[in-house]
């Protein structure tokens, strides 16, 4: 099925579909998100029933700050569907997927990880890229890159999170 | 460590043995496999609770060559992105590579001239065959067949001559640029591929020769891993893992990108859903990499631009292989540095700034040799990424590792790691 005619499949329960460039999203609350993936993997016409990736972007100074990022697709009808959930900055839970999709597992670890999503109900949620015992969320916006100041005969070179373009 | 029963603790085993067996067999043992260890393919840990030789379970540890490669791209140009994303799954860099150009040429809106099109599926199909022949020298060496281990790699070698002719590099090569490639083939580019067409096939039948029907490797192969299509889709497993499980999923036929429509080849699957059908699907991979090579090469006949025009977009340096490597054209350097005030300034902000990508998000999948390698690519309208997430295949497959050697022998361990295939440069990022 097209993008456009996904969109209109989905819109029928989730209103707030966007298509652009040819991709469908749909935005739903966190509260929805199980039963939404639930019934977009039984709907025949849908059926989305490969999760590819979970992750999440930030967006400091926004209300939500977060928005978690599922790109479902389908083995058969060969479609695919992102479903967008935004989190507050206060209450950074959401229901894990990986009842649904066993495949959430390390993708989640990886989001938390990276974001400090926490996924209620993850059967093993740790870090699973960065060390145990790591400080911070590293991909989060305000995080530092890192680096240090290079200086070399007179010349000086700040770490790249601290050059101007 | 100690457990309240293993699998072989059936009441039979209960009601006659004595005391002392009992104690003894249910000892088990956690044993680390890697980070350091040959057959790990990097530095996959796994932690492993034995019975014996019975695994009893399987925690795979990943994150040992994590080097930050998303959050870095936040930090350059849109174009620098290539430089970092091709280094994630190092065994396959033309396919990051790719993956990263579709998702940003996607978010512009252009789309690169056919002929660049065409050099892109070359080298993503010759970089599948290389990196099969890792595949297959590595796997080959792991169980005790050492002179397949000899013949990948030569062959690779190979591939990897042809890559450093037209890329001035042998892996990382940062080709594949927003808007086509960086340059085209050198003047010698397609007899030399078209010498690797005369012999690759031959060098693909001696594989065969020595493995397909080779007692040792069939008993170490056949009915080892075993992992349904419908287990494997559940975790997330793509590529030849799953498709030697029967299922046809293939970004390159379901979701054509780069004109993968118009060439001619066939979706290799196997039903056997172990590691000897991994091997034959790769196998059989090869062989059809080689026959889009072969449209390639006679598509490439033709000459084109291999870069769009829009100067807004376009790398504006002119590359060329000299004779101690790639370097900038001196023609174009003349240019700039004694023509075109304009020139000069153009080249600064193009190379200081690069391009501003309208905002936006886009999620663009390509077939690696591992499996469905997808890039989320989210632009704030600057001139750098705001966020690219790198789907990578073998961080979805490795997954799979627990559910196929559990309950298996401890020497399978390493038939199973070697038929997922994992990169673990992908897998960490």
């Amino acid at each position: 099925m097209s993008a456009a005619g996904v969109a209109e499949r989905v819109r029928a329960t989730y209103p707030d579909v966007v298509v652009a460039r040819d991709e469908a999203s749909v935005s739903l609350g966190r509260e929805d998100l199980l039963a939404a993936l639930e019934s977009f993997r039984a709907d025949p016409a849908l059926r989305l029933d490969f999760l590819s990736s979970v992750t999440a972007t930030d967006w400091p100074g926004r209300d939500p700050r977060f928005w978690l990022v599922y790109e479902l697709s389908s083995n058969d009808l060969r479609h695919r569907l992102r479903v967008k959930v935004g989190l507050h900055e206060d209450d950074l839970h959401v229901p894990s997927v990986t009842g649904l999709f066993p495949t959430a597992d390390w993708h989640e670890r990886e989001t938390f990880d990276f974001y400090g999503v926490v996924f209620d109900g993850h059967p093993d949620l740790r870090r699973i890229l960065l060390p145990d015992d790591w400080q911070g969320w590293p991909l989060r916006k305000t995080e530092e890159l890192g680096g240090v100041d290079t200086r070399y005969h007179g010349a000086f070179i700040p770490p790249v999170d601290r050059r101007t373009p | 460590m100690s457990r309240a029963g293993g699998p072989t603790d059936g009441a039979d085993a209960r009601s006659l043995s004595a005391t002392s067996t009992r104690e003894v067999r249910q000892e088990t043992m956690i044993i680390n496999m890697g980070p350091q260890h040959p057959s790990t393919h990097g530095v996959l840990r796994l932690l492993l609770e034995l019975d014996g030789e019975t695994v009893l379970s399987c925690t795979p540890v990943v994150g040992y060559l994590h080097t930050g490669i998303e959050k870095n791209t936040e930090y350059r140009t849109w174009q620098q992105g290539v430089t970092f994303v091709t280094r994630a799954d190092y065994l396959s860099p033309f396919f990051n590579e790719v993956g990263y150009c579709l998702a940003v040429e996607k978010l512009l809106g252009i789309e690169p001239p056919p002929r660049a099109q065409v050099l892109r599926v070359l080298f993503c199909e010759m970089n599948r065959i290389a990196s099969h022949l890792v595949w297959l020298a590595t796997s080959g060496l792991e169980l005790g067949a050492v002179s397949v281990m000899l013949y990948g790699f030569r062959e690779r070698e190979r591939i990897l001559d042809i890559f450093e002719a037209a890329t001035g590099l042998r892996m990382n090569h940062a080709y594949v640029r927003i808007g086509g490639v960086v340059m085209d083939l050198p003047d010698d580019g397609l007899d030399r591929i078209g010498d690797f067409l005369q012999t690759m096939p031959g060098r693909i039948d001696e594989y065969e020769s020595l493995l397909t029907r080779n007692p040792i490797w069939i008993q170490r192969n056949l009915g080892v891993g075993r992992l349904s299509a419908e287990d494997a889709l559940a975790v997330g497993v793509t590529g030849p893992t799953l498709r030697a499980a029967g299922a046809a999923r293939d970004v390159r036929r379901d979701e054509p990108y780069s004109g993968y429509e118009t060439y001619d080849f066939d979706v290799v699957t196997s039903d056997g859903a172990d590691c000897y059908a991994r091997y034959l699907v790769r196998i059989g991979e090869m062989r059809q990499s080689l026959r889009i090579v072969e449209q390639c090469v006679e598509r490439l006949r033709e000459p084109g631009p291999v870069m769009v025009e829009d100067p807004k977009v376009r790398w504006p340096a002119q590359l060329e292989v000299g004779p101690d490597g790639i370097g900038n054209s001196p023609r174009y350097i003349t240019h700039i540095m004694e023509e075109s005030m304009e020139a000069l300034i153009h080249h600064f902000k193009m190379v200081t700034q690069g391009v501003s990508v309208p905002p936006g998000e886009v999620y663009v999948p390509v077939e690696s040799p591992r499996g469905e390698l997808g890039f989320y690519v989210v632009s704030d309208g600057g001139n750098r990424p705001y966020r690219v997430k790198m789907r990578d295949p073998s961080f979805a497959n490795l997954q799979a590792t627990s559910q196929m050697v559990e309950g298996g022998l401890v020497a399978d361990v390493i038939a199973v790691i070697a038929s997922i295939d994992p990169v673990l440069g992908g897998v960490d990022r």
